[in-house]
């Protein structure tokens, strides 16, 4: 075999990538369709460019108030974090371990049919709405404060914990069931023996995101009172203070870097 | 004492798998179960310990019903029944100690299982049985550490742990090399002896079903049709169980490719 010369005499082939959608009517239709809706979805929001405009220089002027930003009310500051820390860490432990009991209630394998039903729908419900949006419930139920706080966050890390634990059991090796069952032994033997180690490193690893992602989201249900670092900053903007709001979010920053350094490093180890 | 009588299971609506089988085993002998992928062999093991329901049939140990329990009474009988896989099914992420101590799941509290605190009994019995098969040095290893040949003796030993009056093996050599495989069945004919239990072994390896076992019994579309001494399992039998005749509910597909498939499970057995 020879291997083919650039300016041999016979000529190049040409090849382009066919187009998505192959009919041309169907490809430049859909195109003009997204174009007209995007003008008229513009022309009709009711943007207005006069408050927009007085807006600009006000923005600049709390990014402004920001620089530098003050670390002076230091222990105010840590107060906020530790409430944050302590809401994020209980809520996980919770969450985590309800977790559990809901993901084998969820596990279509293991469980029967309406224990199944009833754990899927637990995990439904507490995965539709927003942490937010929980949080404001619980500040009207609970009151202002971290309890609002830990009870949003508990419910939210069960809804997200016991799906994917869930979907971990439904995946696991029956075999080990089996061998399990052979031996005579009882369901909750049997979930110690042949269920749980098999699905540890997820557990582990699923506890370790959602310590992190607690503590991210603890900040943000702060914001409409559920205690924490959020309901500090909430205050800090409520006064105008852009350079302790702005030192606030730098730690904040700072924080979630190390917690996500630390669980991606705990995450391996444990594999 | 094992009795089965007219077991006959079926999945669905679908043609039976068994189709009202017979067979009485006792003392220590050492059955081999032979008869191409989808005879029923496996499905036959597992309605003993009713990991499988069986539709209907009887099937006696030692003079207790076992088809009809449940609950407590199913989880008693199912320890006096050990049983051995294919693919070993040992807890991967345990140790071969907790493998081993498994074994006594049926007969310790749920407490006991889960903080380990075994009876000292049961933790010699671990130790004698581990030095029997060779694998004692390994007690505190993980069990995905071990080879495949070391993993099926802690299988074995986990089995041998429930103290059974009748110990199945479904296809036990199967994934191991033909040596390993050797050695594991020497172990279980020496051990059905020592303990004097009987062992029904399924197994597509004909040669050392013919060596290692005392009996073989050859299944075929969920029936019997051989049941005799290795001596007498000749070429006629063997065709007879895996030869080249058309499976019943296989009479729409086209003859060749079920010819080629029919062909190749003696491959094995030679």
């Amino acid at each position: 075999m020879t291997r083919p010369e650039p300016g041999d005499t016979a000529p190049a082939r040409t090849w382009r990538k066919p187009p998505l959608i192959a009919n041309p009517m169907l490809r430049y239709g859909l195109l003009a369709l997204l174009a007209a809706y995007l003008m008229w979805a513009l022309a009709t929001l009711p943007f207005n460019w006069e408050r927009i405009g007085e807006g600009l220089p006000r923005a600049a002027r709390i990014f402004g108030g920001g620089f530098p930003p003050n670390f002076s009310r230091f222990d105010l500051l840590l107060t906020g974090f530790t409430e944050s820390l302590q809401i994020a860490i209980l809520a996980t432990l919770l969450g985590v371990l309800l977790s559990i009991p809901f993901a084998v209630m969820a596990a279509r394998n293991i469980a029967p049919l309406p224990v199944y039903l009833l754990g899927r729908a637990v995990i439904i419900i507490s995965r539709s709405f927003h942490p937010v949006i929980v949080a404001i419930l619980f500040v009207a139920a609970v009151g202002f404060g971290p309890l609002a706080g830990i009870l949003t966050l508990t419910l939210y890390s069960i809804g997200f914990v016991g799906k994917l634990l869930a979907e971990e059991i439904e995946e696991i090796d029956w075999g080990q069931v089996e061998a399990m069952r052979a031996t005579g032994a009882g369901y909750l033997a049997t979930l110690y023996y042949a269920v749980f180690p098999q699905i540890l490193p997820r557990q582990v690893g699923l506890s370790m995101y959602q310590l992190d992602s607690n503590l991210r989201a603890s900040a943000v249900v702060g914001i409409v009172g559920a205690g924490g670092i959020g309901s500090t900053l909430m205050n800090a903007f409520g006064r105008y203070d852009y350079d302790f709001a702005f030192a606030i979010l730098l730690v904040i920053i700072a924080v979630i870097l190390v917690s996500e350094g630390v669980s991606g490093w705990v995450r391996k180890q444990i594999w | 004492m094992l009795e089965i009588s007219n077991l006959i299971k079926r999945y669905g609506e679908d043609e039976p798998v068994l189709k009202g089988l017979d067979l009485a085993v006792e003392g220590n002998s050492v059955i081999a179960i032979v008869g191409a992928s989808g005879a029923g062999k496996s499905t036959l093991l597992r309605c003993i310990n009713r990991l499988v329901e069986p539709t209907s049939g009887s099937i006696k140990l030692n003079g207790t019903e076992i088809v009809n329990l449940r609950h407590r009474d199913l989880r008693r009988v199912r320890r006096k029944i050990g049983m051995v896989f294919q693919g070993f099914n040992l807890i991967d992420r345990l140790t071969v100690m907790e493998n081993v101590l498994a074994g006594r799941l049926g007969y310790v509290s749920l407490f006991q299982a889960v903080t380990r605190r075994y009876p000292a009994a049961d933790i010699e019995r671990a130790f004698v049985l581990m030095e029997r098969v060779g694998i004692a040095q390994y007690a505190n290893k993980r069990a995905d550490e071990l080879s495949g040949g070391e993993r099926q003796r802690v299988g074995v030993v986990r089995a041998l742990m429930q103290e059974p009056e009748v110990l199945l093996a479904d296809e036990p050599t199967a994934s191991l090399d033909p040596r390993t495989s050797e050695q594991i069945m020497v172990l279980l004919q020496s051990l059905a002896s020592e303990l004097s239990l009987p062992v029904l072994i399924n197994i597509h390896n004909v040669a050392q079903a013919r060596s290692y076992t005392d009996r073989i019994v050859g299944l075929r579309h969920g029936t019997m049709i051989f049941d005799g001494t290795p001596g007498d399992f000749d070429k006629e039998a063997l065709d007879a169980i895996y030869g080249g005749i058309e499976a019943p509910e296989d009479d729409t597909a086209p003859p060749s490719s079920s010819g080629e498939r029919e062909k190749e499970a003696p491959h094995d057995a030679t």
